[in-house]
């Protein structure tokens, strides 16, 4: 059992009384109060999230370009300096390595790839590994940044009252490089749960700095927990639950993040393939009319037959409706389709829905 | 520290049970919603279905995570809190004062074997 590594943050967390548990290989916050409480705050005010077991890998070198281009599955060609794509790294079978964030930093040559703490080592060894025949310099940052996600429809209000940092000029997905506490921070307007929000990049020092600085202006801390219903409510995948080595980006509804029209990335041929034979199963979301909660792992059924997979569900906090998310055939994905749950010892019906439960309010 | 309310008897996976004759009326200790945090949902089962000891009856459910329910008693269901349907917070508000099945025992010597106030205080000493 490897050892579980700790943020820099860590300390704070347990002093605020914070219930801990291991995630990607980080003890981590679930929750300091309670999750509905914490979830709330994001979506009604602003919360913040340590998020430092986020990987950081670096690639540089006059061939960048064109290597990130092969291993990911957007198309970063026409991104610009301070813009950040999301997207997918895939075998050459076709199934996803990790779903991450690349930005293309200002300085010439330079990409940023913010990836699953869960899959840092793998990440970079396979980055490595496709990096041997390329001109460019692949290098694993993770242990020097401390990442902080501040959410929420208050949130540039906050970074501006409380960080003293006027971050309006920013829209979704774009960053640049601010100067605080005498370093500098890389500020993205970006995030996870389907709010406006920045997310913070600095080294531990500083993180921890912005932390105890938000925590004093009575900011709510907040746990991994309520990251886990809000990212679900909108919609956004989680690796492990709604990707993985055995699931294709396609399967997961996520075909606008994978350019086929590029001329060359791996798993193209594995894409190209899947979408010509067509999908076996695909992601969907149900709607249950109990309230019995469908959990990860749940069979999804049809006239007693076992026809998919539910990958998360909850008691969705912000509608209070019982929805999951889960892979079905594809026969069954339509919406409108009259499926059932097996809960326990009970088939509960459901109603095959769209995989968003709560609308998105992102500052386009 | 968790309430034990005296009086009731009590099984190691911290159901209580007040018996009224054959009638055992079934719900969750103090420290079992303390450990669950806020319940949002309790899975119970219907009237007239039978319900055995040690066999899961039904389910609590936190935003996170579900925890079975193990009948401390064999017998049939005559009553479910229907309270909870809509308000299962109540068990958090007080686990004693809401109960969750009451059941027709088919063998009421089925209880001699729980613990009463002072063994599960004991019991519970040892896990907290």
């Amino acid at each position: 059992m490897e050892t579980l590594k700790k943020t820099c943050l860590y300390d704070i967390h347990t002093e605020l009384g914070a219930q801990m548990s291991p995630f990607g290989g980080f003890i981590m916050p679930i929750q300091y109060s309670d999750i509905a409480v914490e979830h709330n705050a994001v979506r009604q005010h602003c919360g913040m999230f340590d998020v430092s077991h986020m990987g950081e890998i670096f690639i540089s070198g006059p061939d960048s370009e064109a290597f990130v281009n092969h291993i990911f599955t957007n198309d970063v060609r026409a991104l610009q300096p301070g813009h950040i794509q999301y997207g997918m790294m895939l075998y050459p079978e076709g199934g996803t390595v990790d779903d991450l964030l690349v930005y293309r930093m200002p300085e010439k040559d330079t990409w940023l790839l913010v990836v699953n703490a869960s899959n840092i080592t793998k990440d970079y060894g396979w980055i490595s590994r496709a990096a041997r025949t390329w001109n460019v310099d692949v290098s694993d940052r993770s242990g020097d940044f401390g990442q902080i996600a501040l959410q929420g429809p208050e949130s540039e209000q906050t970074v501006y009252d409380v960080l003293g940092l006027d971050l309006s000029d920013l829209v979704f997905y774009t960053f640049r490089e601010v100067e605080y506490g005498g370093e500098t921070v890389i500020a993205s307007r970006s995030g996870y749960t389907g709010e406006d929000g920045f997310e913070f990049y600095a080294s531990e020092g500083i993180i921890r700095k912005i932390w105890k600085t938000l925590l004093g202006a009575k900011v709510t801390p907040c746990g991994l927990g309520c990251r886990d219903t809000l990212r679900f409510e909108v919609g956004l995948p989680l690796y492990g639950h709604e990707l993985g080595e055995d699931i294709s980006p396609l399967e997961a509804g996520l075909g606008i993040f994978v350019k086929t029209e590029k001329p060359d990335f791996i798993g193209r041929e594995a894409v190209l393939a899947l979408k010509d034979s067509g999908l076996r199963r695909k992601l969907v979301g149900i709607e249950l009319s109990d309230k019995a909660i469908p959990r990860a792992g749940y069979p999804v059924e049809s006239d007693g037959r076992q026809i998919g997979e539910v990958t998360t569900g909850y008691n969705s906090i912000s509608t209070g409706k019982s929805v999951c998310m889960a892979f079905v055939e594809t026969a069954y994905g339509t919406p409108g389709t009259a499926v059932g749950i097996h809960i326990r010892k009970k088939v509960f019906p459901g109603t095959v829905c769209r995989k968003s439960f709560y609308d998105k309010k992102y500052r386009k | 520290m968790s309430k034990i309310q005296e009086g009731l008897l009590y099984s190691g996976s911290h159901e209580w049970v007040k018996t009224d004759g054959d009638i055992a009326t079934i719900g969750i200790s103090d420290f079992a919603q303390k450990s669950m945090g806020n319940i949002v949902y309790v899975d119970m089962p219907e009237e007239d279905d039978e319900v055995f000891r040690d066999e899961e009856f039904g389910a609590v459910e936190s935003v996170k995570a579900a925890s079975d329910l193990y009948s401390p008693v064999s017998g049939t269901v005559v009553e479910r809190n229907a309270a909870l349907e809509d308000e299962p917070g109540l068990l958090n508000r007080d686990a004693y004062a809401n109960w969750i099945i009451k059941v027709r025992m088919s063998d009421p010597s089925e209880t001699e074997s729980l613990m009463d106030a002072a063994a599960y205080t004991e019991f519970l000493s040892k896990q907290e």
